[in-house]
């Protein structure tokens, strides 16, 4: 039933050129789950997000976002989601502030009764402890500070479903973290988010399902103890542990601090 | 109605963008006033076109010339948009598809005003008397509104298909070369034959012949006619071509 999950994807394909991407992708994502789709560079990821955000047209499948079909009613899809792309998609030469009521004021919230659309900006800034750099340029911004800036921007108007393309690729160990912990408070308030990444061990950490995405299908789809119990047995061996560079980094700069600790000589 | 308080809102962002660089205008404007001073203080000594002064006859073709500086740089912001990812945010957001091509194309129209006046004013300090009245000047300031319109559609072609931010702005060159083989300059009777069919026969002439007429005070001839048509027809095909490429974006 279409109130039970949030996306559903149904032999979805897509093709440029010759070069098939989407080769009949079947997905389902649970309302208020966090579902991570795990694939290597090029494996289609991106091309599924942005036909689930009415970007880019399917060649053939059906695909249906909070209920509506992305072909056939991308308004209404449009009305449902948020999209973080790859590359943070924030304006370098507004504040942060500036981009957050930019996008406030695009999403109507004062006519949704949300607020204005600068106590909405306010709150978000707060939110992600970007208060003291609010009123100063994005461009200044480190790469984590854009990242929660790009994941602020995607909160306002409360979309019920939130797309992630990559959220933490080429962002340091605090950065990523903070991205993570942003992610959590998302689903613990209900929303849906759809995740990409390459990383096994952020899929490990954030996601209840997890869907890996391989040469344009979807291979394995299932919860992470599912999924784990496709891996083959583990073997246990005996490894000196050696700090790994990022745990010194987290210990030096003191920023570990609730982080989860990755595992250095784990078993294999 | 929330469709135009959304192009209203995404215009005031880039607006905002030119205000906080403003050398983009400073460089749309250094091109044609460099131009300015070349052709009176250097080779205009040289160039007889029948009028006692020469920054009149050659103001029109330098507007040209600002207008197509100034369109490059729409190229350049909506490259710059599509690079940054931002577009394919505002995209995906629940307002007109439109909206954000519409913006870019309202702030060319504002950046671009700003420029020609700078312009004009630099000519007046050069002497240039306008003898236009208030009905010529608003003539002159619908032709150069509709043919920045029609160029601005144009600019918004190369800004969606660009792949670097060079080849997004290098399709202005020969729209700022073009004014130099039309009546901009010199007269076209001191031109060769087929350079001289070629230069009657192109739009920058008869845009130029209107804006020479309407600001010396006199009656434009056909030419403001011819004008027009140039102009719509470039704006039909480049607002039709560019819509088209901002729809298959998505297919």
């Amino acid at each position: 039933m279409a109130t039970e999950h949030a996306i559903r994807v149904e032999a979805l394909t897509k093709s440029y050129g010759d070069l098939e991407v989407l080769r009949g992708v079947d997905l389902a994502v649970a309302r208020g789950s966090i579902t991570a789709l795990l694939g290597a560079n090029g494996a289609g990821k991106t091309t599924l997000v942005r036909i689930l955000a009415t970007l880019l047209r399917a060649d053939a499948g059906v695909a249906t976002v909070g209920g509506a079909d992305v072909a056939g009613e991308p308004a209404r899809v449009r009305e449902a989601i948020s999209l973080t792309g790859q590359f943070a998609a924030v304006d370098e030469v507004l504040t942060g502030r500036e981009n957050l009521v930019l996008v406030a004021r695009l999403r109507h919230v004062e006519a949704r009764g949300l607020g204005k659309p600068a106590a909405v900006a306010s709150a978000l800034l707060e939110r992600f402890g970007l208060t003291d750099a609010a009123d100063r340029r994005v461009g200044t911004y480190s790469g984590g500070m854009r990242r929660r800036l790009d994941i602020a921007m995607s909160l306002i108007g409360d979309p019920p479903v939130v797309f992630l393309d990559e959220p933490t690729t080429g962002l340091d160990p605090q950065a990523r973290n903070e991205v993570w912990d942003a992610v959590r408070t998302l689903a613990a308030g209900g929303t849906t988010v759809l995740l990409t990444t390459q990383y096994l061990e952020e899929a490990e950490q954030l996601a209840h399902q997890i869907a890996i995405l391989h040469e344009g299908r979807i291979i394995v789809d299932g919860t992470l103890a599912e999924v784990k119990a496709l891996m083959p047995p583990a073997t246990v061996e005996y490894v000196e542990k050696q700090p790994s560079l990022e745990e010194i980094f987290l210990a030096v700069t003191g920023a570990g601090a609730g982080a989860p600790a990755p595992q250095g000589g784990e078993q294999r | 109605m929330t469709a135009i308080a959304d192009t209203a809102t995404l215009t005031g962002r880039s607006l905002r963008h030119i205000l906080r660089s403003p050398d983009t205008i400073i460089t749309t404007v250094m091109m044609p006033v460099a131009f300015l001073l070349l052709f009176v203080y250097v080779l205009g000594g040289a160039i007889d076109v029948g009028t006692d002064s020469y920054v009149t006859y050659l103001l029109p073709g330098i507007l040209v010339i600002t207008i197509a500086s100034s369109v490059s740089y729409t190229a350049f912001r909506l490259f710059t948009d599509l690079q940054g990812g931002i577009f394919e945010r505002f995209q995906s957001l629940p307002i007109t598809r439109s909206g954000p091509l519409w913006a870019h194309v309202l702030t060319s129209l504002v950046a671009t005003a700003v420029s020609l006046v700078l312009v004009i004013g630099v000519a007046l300090l050069m002497g240039f008397r306008p003898q236009a009245s208030v009905l010529d000047w608003l003539a002159v300031a619908g032709i150069l509104s509709l043919l920045t319109l029609a160029l601005t559609w144009l600019a918004v072609i190369p800004g969606l298909t660009a792949s670097t931010p060079d080849g997004a702005s290098a399709f202005a060159y020969p729209l700022i070369l073009l004014p130099f083989v039309s009546s901009a300059f010199v007269p076209t009777a001191s031109m060769p034959g087929p350079v001289r069919w070629f230069a009657e026969n192109q739009p920058v002439t008869a845009i130029v012949d209107a804006l020479r007429d309407l600001l010396a005070g006199n009656a434009p001839g056909s030419a403001i006619w011819v004008a027009l048509a140039w102009c719509v027809g470039i704006l039909v095909v480049g607002y039709v071509v560019a819509t088209a490429l901002h729809r298959r974006r998505s297919a």
